[in-house]
């Protein structure tokens, strides 16, 4: 248990940057991730196939092969940023894909009339898509969204790999001066656990907020 | 693979008129610029950097390398496997543990898969790697991998497998109890093969995910796709190159994969429906008479 406390400040640090990397990356991706479902129901086919290819391409990418390319390979091309914003920036790219994936099938939920109803009132495209479409089908995907921003957070363990110093890296540093795998493991995936916990709470509390009773 | 462009999408609008097409096109046009001006940007940078001359992508023209990234791919495939196998295994005697009636067995899988689900595979990489050998534990390096990527999967599996089951009709696990089967009979001929042909879609999708994550194998030195592509890259110095070649080879493997899955989904259990319709069809059979004709087999 003393490691944990003689270590507190260093783990509170790393902890501190999972959770600003599961934040930033978080909202981001959903940001992002509604934007490619609009382009992906939009009348224009080429945006249309553009969203689809995005989507495809990082669903069937490992995040690890996205992370080396941007840590390692791209600043042979003059493409550098700092290692934190550029993890961030990878980690939001990705999810954003599976972000759009659960609010398309959202949108597959909106019953085919409230479209039809806003094109009789006369809505135009954008809108409808703004107004009634995207907040109805986000209100349907909230749990698989939370279930995306979990996985979001068990990836930013992967952000250790190119060096990124967060809560996997750091309790495996300090195991190779403590040499106590047991605890000090069982100790960071406690606080995985707590952080998925906590979006998962989260997610059952804005689901009962704005679930439509149909 | 055509963009998909069914249900909702085509309410949105209607066919559009004069006004309409002509906007689609202005839309089309800029669009087209933007994504084009975005890659043209992209590829001004890489050529200005020299990442686009023709000694560095001529090396990718020697057959050796192709057979140095085939053995990577080789491993990836093995792990994968050997996790597939594994997990679904694991993972379906979870799922059947999970809906068991027994309580007590039953928490343990809730727990288990609770657990598992969230907590990253990599801590578990790093506490096989660094952790156990501590304890005097060791692995071989396939192991390394597979074990953890196996712990997690299962639980993933697990969930595939019982929201298998539970959207299974209950009359056919009643049906199969009153022809006088014994659980572990209707489970084992009844409902499994029924839950797993209906949750295909999903297991497919999931066989992809465990795909990508064999990449993990980079970590333990495992021999895969990404650490052949990293020791390659680490001797010939191309890495842009390198990595952008590993890149395409795991979306053309993992993109027919999931391509199968899509197909898959499109024509969900093509053999239950047309027998459920065909029986709906049917006059019902009457008390003590011929039973009705036998539903086609397609």
């Amino acid at each position: 248990m003393e490691i944990f406390t003689e270590n507190a400040g260093l783990l509170l640090d790393a902890i501190g940057t999972t959770l600003l990397m599961v934040l930033v990356a978080g909202v981001g991706s959903l940001i992002l991730g509604v934007l490619v479902t609009v382009a992906r129901v939009s009348p224009i086919p080429i945006l249309r196939r553009a969203a689809f290819l995005y989507v495809q391409f990082f669903i069937n990418v490992p995040l690890l092969a996205l992370l080396l390319l941007a840590v390692f390979a791209l600043p042979d091309a003059g493409l550098i940023l700092p290692l934190l914003p550029t993890a961030i920036i990878v980690l939001t790219v990705y999810e954003a894909a599976y972000v759009a994936e659960a609010v398309r099938s959202g949108i597959n939920t909106v019953s085919v009339g409230q479209i039809e109803a806003s094109r009789a009132l006369g809505l135009t495209l954008w809108q409808s898509l703004r107004l009634i479409v995207i907040p109805q089908s986000l209100r349907a995907v909230v749990q698989p969204l939370g279930n995306v921003m979990i996985a979001l957070a068990m990836n930013t363990a992967l952000a250790a790999v190119v060096g990124v110093v967060e809560l996997t890296s750091r309790v495996n540093k300090i195991n190779l001066v403590y040499a106590q795998p047991i605890e000090i493991f069982t100790g960071a995936g406690l606080a995985y656990m707590l952080i998925a916990l906590a979006i998962g709470l989260a997610a059952g509390r804005i689901e009962r907020k704005v679930a439509i009773l149909r | 693979m055509s963009t998909p462009n069914t249900n909702v999408a085509s309410y949105l609008y209607e066919v559009p008129g004069p006004r309409g097409r002509r906007r689609i096109i202005i839309g089309s046009i800029i669009s087209a610029l933007i994504i084009a001006g975005v890659i043209g940007a992209g590829l001004w940078q890489f050529g200005s950097r020299g990442q686009l001359d023709a000694d560095k992508w001529t090396p990718f023209l020697d057959l050796a390398i192709w057979k140095y990234l085939g053995v990577g791919l080789l491993g990836t495939l093995q792990a994968a496997a050997i996790v597939a196998i594994l997990g679904a295994s694991f993972g379906t005697l979870l799922a059947l543990g999970r809906v068991s009636k027994v309580r007590w067995l039953s928490w343990l899988c809730a727990g288990y898969i609770e657990i598992a689900r969230t907590v990253p595979v990599l801590l578990l990489i790093y506490l096989m790697l660094f952790g156990l050998p501590q304890l005097g534990i060791n692995f071989p390096v396939l192991w390394k991998l597979a074990i953890p990527l196996t712990l997690a999967n299962a639980a993933v599996f697990a969930e595939i497998v019982r929201a298998g089951i539970l959207s299974l009709p209950r009359g056919q696990a009643e049906a199969a109890f009153s022809l006088g089967l014994r659980s572990s009979q209707v489970m084992r001929l009844v409902v499994l093969p029924q839950a797993v042909r209906n949750v295909t879609p999903s297991l497919i999708t999931q066989l992809v995910s465990l795909m990508k994550d064999t990449s993990l194998g980079f970590i333990v030195a495992f021999t895969e796709l990404l650490y052949r592509g990293q020791v390659l890259s680490s001797f010939n110095h191309l890495l842009i190159q390198t990595y952008l070649v590993v890149t395409i080879i795991y979306l053309l493997v993992n993109g027919s994969l999931s391509g199968l899955a899509s197909r898959l989904q499109k024509k969900p259990g093509r053999r239950r429906t047309t027998i459920a319709s065909a029986t709906m069809a049917l006059p019902l059979p009457t008390p003590g008479g011929q039973s009705p004709q036998k539903a086609p087999h397609v």
